[in-house]
């Protein structure tokens, strides 16, 4: 865009690890509970209670490093970061400084101007706040009212280094970071739910200098889009500023979707003098290399791969390649079925067809459908075995995405075999041709396409079930 | 030495009020303090990796298990002050 200056953006990720229990203590994680009935005396912060770490969240936490190319501590301790606010009722938060359990990895994303490195400084374990809700405006209530069920989510702090140059690269890493944790399934990532939060810092510099410009942040979006959209705005409204000698201002400003700018967060002067020091109530953590070994044979193929590998070995194009390895669950679905019928391109166009229809249509879960990969083989066969013709398929499709039943056991019950009886179909043409004698001229006349109408009466007599090529030749070979 | 500036910072970020004469005080007493530990400069630590802990112990976890949470009614009874369920808390935004 503009060659005078340069953006320099990091981004700051917290992901809710999706274990069922707190990470300091058994309280359950699940979202949507009535307030403040996931609580106890250890989240609550009451005196004379200790934390003990939930180990899931630590294995959560050391997978993502691998998966995200870090270095995992051999040795690593948790601190304390205190600050007054409301959503802490420790006055605390348990927290990791100066020995975080991951650090110095990377991540390469691709964007239209080719592929870019973007490094990680450190992945760090952390309890979640609680959740406060405002009387009117945050700076014109009388109070608020608070929220502790969340007190005590374990989450990952995932920091960027300053690598980001532009904000197309920056929703590249939130998505790769996004889809990544995903197929680990340490996450579910939901941004409405709040389960992925992002914060950015974005500055501008003269090409050529080394020195960083004064950094804006940028909090509370709550969209990919949202954050692409604010830095794009800020890298503009910077580069005017800088432009006309004004001097930026260190400040947190967040985007506002209603005006489609960034707006400055007025809220208190902050002195950012956390005191940081050892927590005393948690002994250290040693990750030999045994228990990381141990997670490192459960790493799943990381979805680069499996991306590229579906193009070389099944021969996919890049655009399916891409869909089906949007998420683990359907990818799996792909190569289960593709492991019993052999034809890639059409096993990824009925699942980017019709079951990504079914689950646009009917907002669940990839993994919550009841369709498998086996299923979907043997349906295939079928319609290659003349047994169901590919529109009755999509009835059988439809059946088994909802019930899980067995292709071959719709198609009995419901009567949906296809007809390929030659005594049957040529009464139905020959009712057909003395039905439409204006049509039948017309094809005579050299009208071909008209054929393709008869064919279609035929198959609104047999609702669908008539085999669509054997009418199609009865009609080219009794018109002639 | 701790000057009464840093004393002041340190209430401040403490949240608490001090009057002039007991930040004198505290200026006087955290410098003792901070003497007094001083003394440990004394000692060479030049091989020694930082220490946090002081007893050996390491890796302790539990089990990722739900276990039951506490009833809604012990959650809030110590709560100053509550409304639906939810602990009521003054004003975040100070005034100044």
């Amino acid at each position: 865009m503009d060659n005078k200056y340069e953006t320099i953006i990091g981004l700051e990720v917290h992901t809710q690890l999706d274990t069922k229990s707190k990470i300091f203590c058994s309280c359950s994680t699940e979202f949507g509970s009535e307030p403040n009935t996931n609580t106890c005396p250890v989240c609550l912060g009451l005196p004379g209670t200790l934390p003990v770490l939930n180990k899931k969240a630590v294995d959560y936490l050391i997978i993502t490093g691998l998966a995200l190319n870090c270095e995992i501590a051999f040795y690593s301790k948790f601190d304390r970061k205190n600050y007054f606010y409301p959503d802490l009722p420790k006055a605390y938060q348990i927290s990791q400084f100066d020995l975080p359990l991951a650090k110095n990895g990377y991540i390469k994303v691709e964007t239209e101007e080719g592929i870019h490195r973007i490094g990680i400084t450190r992945i760090h374990l952390e309890e979640d706040a609680g959740k406060l809700i405002h009387e009117g405006s945050i700076d014109q209530s009388s109070g608020s009212l608070v929220d502790y069920n969340r007190t005590g989510v374990p989450l990952a702090e995932i920091v960027s280094e300053p690598d980001i140059r532009t904000p197309e690269q920056a929703r590249e890493y939130l998505n790769y970071l996004k889809k990544t944790l995903e197929y680990l399934k340490v996450s579910d990532c939901n941004m409405e739910e709040g389960s992925l939060r992002c914060d950015a810092n974005i500055s501008l510099r003269l090409h050529g200098n080394k020195k960083f410009g004064t950094k804006v942040e940028l909090k509370n979006m709550n969209s990919f889009k949202a954050i692409e959209k604010a830095l794009a705005y800020e890298q503009k409204r910077q580069r005017k500023m800088l432009e006309n000698d004004k001097k930026i201002v260190q400040e947190t400003r967040t985007w506002d979707e209603n005006k489609s700018k960034t707006i400055s967060m007025r809220g208190k002067e902050e002195a950012n003098d956390y005191r940081y020091f050892p927590e005393p109530d948690l002994v250290p953590l040693e990750i030999d290399e045994k228990w990381k070994k141990d997670i490192e044979e459960r790493l799943p193929e990381l979805p680069a791969v499996k991306r590229k590998r579906f193009i070389d070995e099944y021969n996919l194009p890049e655009y399916d390649a891409d869909v089906i390895t949007d998420s683990r669950d359907l990818a799996d679905l792909f190569e289960n079925s593709v492991s019993e019928y052999k034809d890639a391109k059409v096993v990824s166009n009925w699942i980017m067809g019709e079951f990504l229809r079914l689950i646009n249509e009917e907002k669940t879960a990839i993994e919550d459908t009841k369709i498998t990969g086996q299923l979907l083989a043997k349906m295939l066969k079928m319609i290659d075995q003349d047994i169901i013709s590919s529109k009755i398929a999509k009835t059988v499709f439809e059946e088994m995405f909802y019930t899980g039943k067995d292709p071959e056991e719709i198609v009995k019950e419901k009567g949906l075999k296809q007809i390929s009886d030659q005594g049957e179909l040529e009464s139905l043409v020959e009712k057909i041709i003395d039905e439409n004698p204006s049509v039948i001229d017309d094809i005579k006349n050299g009208k071909d396409k008209a054929v393709g109408y008869l064919v279609g009466q035929v198959m609104k007599e047999t609702k669908g079930k008539a085999n669509p090529q054997m009418v199609n030749k009865m009609f080219k070979e009794k018109i002639k | 030495m701790i000057n009464e500036e840093e004393v002041r910072y340190i209430a401040d970020l403490a949240s608490l009020k001090l009057s002039e004469k007991e930040v004198e005080m505290f200026s006087k007493q955290l410098s003792d303090i901070v003497d007094y530990v001083e003394k440990l400069d004394e000692l060479d630590t030049e091989d020694i990796v930082p220490t946090a802990y002081t007893i050996p112990v390491k890796n302790v976890f539990r089990e990722d298990k739900v276990k039951e949470s506490l009833s809604l009614e012990k959650v809030l009874k110590n709560a100053p002050e509550k409304q639906a369920d939810q602990f009521r808390v003054p004003k975040i935004i100070e005034e100044d």
